[in-house]
């Protein structure tokens, strides 16, 4: 499909079509750095909103902010920022996450002061009435914050019209992932991969359209059956910046089904009460959606809803990628083990540095474990 | 179970004699440190038997409303750094990366984790919680900590949840801050079993607050050319401001040594002898090597006089009203040094640098401490910048002694002294 082609284009080059962007429409671009930022406000104030993804490579400017035990996605995105390459952007938002963000934030603000800079402090909890009511508060001043730093107005139609937008988004993507679970041939997993990164990249009204088309395409496409012995494979973790994984997996005979990160079902997962007030819709999705390991619902939540997600797309297995040096997904991983060991569902730890493994070796790891399934 | 105290209670004697007694002075009257801690933790290890309840709280929680309720609060932390100065810490840490747990992880909680599960450590592990009370002012650590904590003891967990201070406390922090100290009260109410007692957390409050300015006062002697006491004094005598805050002892504890201080500094009496450079620490105690930085220095003859760990127990003072305490510890707990802007903690060890008079600027680089340790190169830039004092850092680990290069640490500080001497000549 040429609207790939498209898509992996942006993927690959993104700050490229960036500036293009600007030049024709005028409009600023809001970078952020995790998917508990509301785009929906930033979508109704007329800018786009950016997802930062970093670097791997080249890290000089950044290392002399952060000692060598930071991971290396924040490491990699502040090197970005310092480096100039992001001076395309009006500004920067920053949710409130993990120990490493919150000091990220700090950095940029006392190092790339060109940009506006906002931190959006969200609540660490979410299953209480206060901590809701707090962030539907904090919500309404990261609103006035945006107005203030863009200089524009952002109306209650102007929302309304953004959440439609993201709606019919999320339900595309989610009717994705679900023909994809079914028919996994139908696309790879690595374009689906690019798919998801350009949903946090692209003019999103333009987006919707070719989505709506490729999910057109995709519910035609004639039912094929997943080849024999293939394993379907749930993967959780942070957020994924190693596309080659997929074919990697694919090539040891298995396949992603679903996942559980940032940059996967949790940034889509979720429709917003189109009824509601829109600021208390959109909190209300963080509460409801499953959560990051920085933030706390329950005790077990994170591993109720994996194993919900195994059955659900009766998956043969379940990867989890670690990212080093992040501390909320290594502290979960003992505790879901275990969860997953009593429900007798297979899995296996990819411990993630800055570079793969070595392509042969890694596909060697999945086979092993593709192979005890 | 009286053979279990006195054995407990002899381990917790060589630990806190056997490694502190050396650099720290020894009191003749019966409150010294090593007492009220036995008496604190045989108490807490036979709650069961006097039915009183345990919580294990962060070390930055508000504790005074326990305290009112007579819960005998826990401080895991505390127990990590005893883990960490009797050498226990990287035999604990292994056990929990065979459970899983990352070796990048915090070594208090990987010490800990570990720690329950096989009553190990210095005092044969901590007594059970009937509660955890987990407050994310200090970091996002304690937050799953406390998560695997409350999973393997299967009791209630509450989380005070106080928004980080980019760059300031904002209202609709104030609020939900302020909601969720009556959320805490109703969950002490419902683990006790019985009403909050709001007349005894205004005394609890006071002596608090007033433990706190103790506390100050005697880490402000150190402003005293030469120092009565150093950083390592002051990790050693933290424990009660941090585990016994809001009692009666803590206030006859720091009288007391603030008159021994005093009467040091009358004396000409200093932490190390013939003090000629006085040094400013950063970040938490390397607890496995307290010993062999306080001789390294002193071979320098360089003092840490200060520190700004030990100080962030009595940070807050200002947002603190004491008459209502209740009220005010909102804004008190949630603007704690660990959990403002990078900035505002350079601004804190600029006005320690002044206050103190110090010649250089030692920071622990902490791979344990995510959120005290990100930052730093910038904090030590500023101090650069503003006070052009040297600056070293080392990297290390609190607890994890596999972190720790002895010699490259002692060429650089040599390296470092050198250039003091220098700047001093
Ligand atoms: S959650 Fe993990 S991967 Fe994400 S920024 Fe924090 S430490 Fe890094
Ligand atoms: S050492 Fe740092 S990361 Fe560990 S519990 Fe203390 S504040 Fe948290």
């Amino acid at each position: 499909m040429e609207k790939f082609t498209e898509f992996k284009n942006i993927v690959t080059d993104p700050y490229t079509y960036c500036h293009k962007y600007k030049e024709e429409t005028g409009k600023k671009i809001v970078g952020y750095t995790c998917s508990y930022t509301p785009e929906e406000i930033i979508y109704a104030a007329g800018a786009l909103p950016f997802r930062l993804f970093g670097t791997n490579e080249g890290i000089q400017r950044a290392d002399i902010h952060l000692q060598t035990y930071c991971c290396s996605l924040i490491r990699g995105v502040l090197e970005e920022g310092l480096s100039g390459r992001l001076d395309f952007l009006g500004g920067v938002v920053f949710p409130h996450t993990c120990d490493t963000i919150q000091r990220l934030s700090d950095i940029w603000r006392l190092n790339i002061p060109k940009q506006f800079h906002i931190d959006l402090v969200l609540p660490v909890k979410l299953n209480t009435a206060s901590a809701r009511q707090y962030l539907i508060d904090i919500l309404e001043r990261f609103k006035k914050d945006l107005e203030h730093a863009l200089g524009a107005k952002i109306t209650d139609a102007a929302l309304a019209d953004a959440i439609k937008i993201y709606n019919q988004i999320r339900t595309l993507m989610m009717r994705i992932y679900t023909l994809r679970a079914q028919k996994p041939e139908m696309i790879s997993g690595r374009d689906l991969h690019s798919i998801i990164k350009v949903a946090m990249i692209m003019d999103r009204q333009l987006f919707l359209k070719t989505l709506t088309q490729i999910v057109a395409q995709l519910e035609n496409a004639p039912a094929g059956k997943i080849k024999a012995g293939t394993k379907k494979l749930v993967l959780t973790g942070g957020i994924c910046s190693h596309p080659d994984i997929y074919d990697i997996i694919e090539n040891a005979g298995g396949v992603v089904v679903w996942d559980d990160l940032c940059t996967g079902s949790r940034y889509f997962e979720g429709i917003l009460d189109e009824k509601a007030p829109p600021l208390e819709a959109i909190a209300q999705r963080y509460l409801d959606r499953d959560i990051c390991p920085a933030k706390h619902a329950g005790l077990t939540d994170r591993g109720d809803s994996l194993i919900q997600m195994v059955r659900k797309q009766t998956a043969d297995g379940v990867i989890f990628m670690l990212l080093k040096f992040c501390d909320p997904h290594a502290f979960d991983y003992p505790y879901i083990k275990e969860m997953l060991d009593r429900e007798n569902i297979p899995c296996m730890l990819l411990d993630m540095e800055e570079q793969l493994p070595a392509g042969g070796q890694l596909q060697t790891r999945f086979e092993t474990f593709i192979q005890i399934l | 179970m009286k053979k279990q105290i006195s054995e407990i209670l002899k381990v917790i004697g060589i630990f806190l004699f056997g490694k502190f007694k050396k650099f720290t002075m020894r009191f003749k009257k019966s409150n010294t440190m090593k007492d009220i801690m036995m008496v604190y933790y045989s108490e807490a290890k036979s709650a069961r038997l006097t039915g009183k309840k345990v919580a294990w709280i962060t070390s930055g929680g508000p504790v005074e409303p326990l305290i009112a309720m007579d819960v005998i609060p826990v401080y895991p932390e505390n127990h990590g750094a005893m883990i960490g100065a009797s050498k226990m810490g990287t035999g604990l840490c292994e056990t929990a990366e065979n459970m899983g747990y990352s070796s990048d992880l915090c070594s208090y909680a990987r010490a800990d984790i570990a720690c329950s599960t096989i009553n190990g450590g210095p005092i044969g592990g901590l007594p059970k919680p009937d509660m955890l009370v987990c407050c994310n002012n200090i970091c996002g650590t304690v937050l799953k900590w406390y998560e695997v904590q409350a999973r393997y003891f299967n009791v209630p967990l509450f989380v005070l949840d106080t928004p980080f201070c980019h760059t300031g406390y904002s209202e609709e922090t104030a609020r939900y801050v302020r909601a969720q100290i009556n959320e805490y009260i109703s969950f002490i109410e419902r683990a006790c079993g019985r009403k909050f007692d709001y007349e005894r957390v205004k005394k609890v409050g006071q002596l608090s607050f007033q433990g706190q300015q103790l506390w100050q006062k005697v880490l402000d002697t150190a402003a005293h050319k030469p120092a009565p006491l150093s950083a390592f004094d002051a990790f050693y005598h933290l424990a009660l401001i941090v585990t016994l805050r809001g009692t009666p002892e803590v206030i006859d504890y720091y009288t007391a040594l603030i008159a021994k201080m005093k009467d040091r500094i009358a004396r000409g009496i200093s932490a190390v002898p013939n003090e000629k450079y006085r040094l400013l620490w950063d970040n938490l105690p390397i607890w496995h090597r307290t010993r062999w930085l306080y001789d390294k220095f002193a071979s320098h003859n360089a003092c840490l006089v200060a520190d700004t760990y030990t100080s962030a127990w009595c940070g807050t003072m200002k947002y603190i009203d004491e008459n209502n305490f209740i009220d005010s510890m909102a804004e008190a707990y949630t603007r704690i040094y660990l959990n403002i802007g990078v900035d505002e903690m350079a601004k804190m060890v600029i006005a320690m640098i002044d206050k103190y008079d110090v010649d250089g600027f030692v920071l622990h680089s902490n791979r344990s401490c995510k959120p005290y340790s990100f930052g730093q190169l910038d904090i030590q830039r500023i101090v650069e910048k503003e006070r052009g004092i040297p600056c070293l850092m080392i990297e290390a680990d609190m607890v994890d002694e596999r972190s720790f290069s002895e010699s490259q640490i002692s060429t650089r500080i040599d390296a470092f002294m050198e250039i003091i001497k220098e700047r001093k000549k």
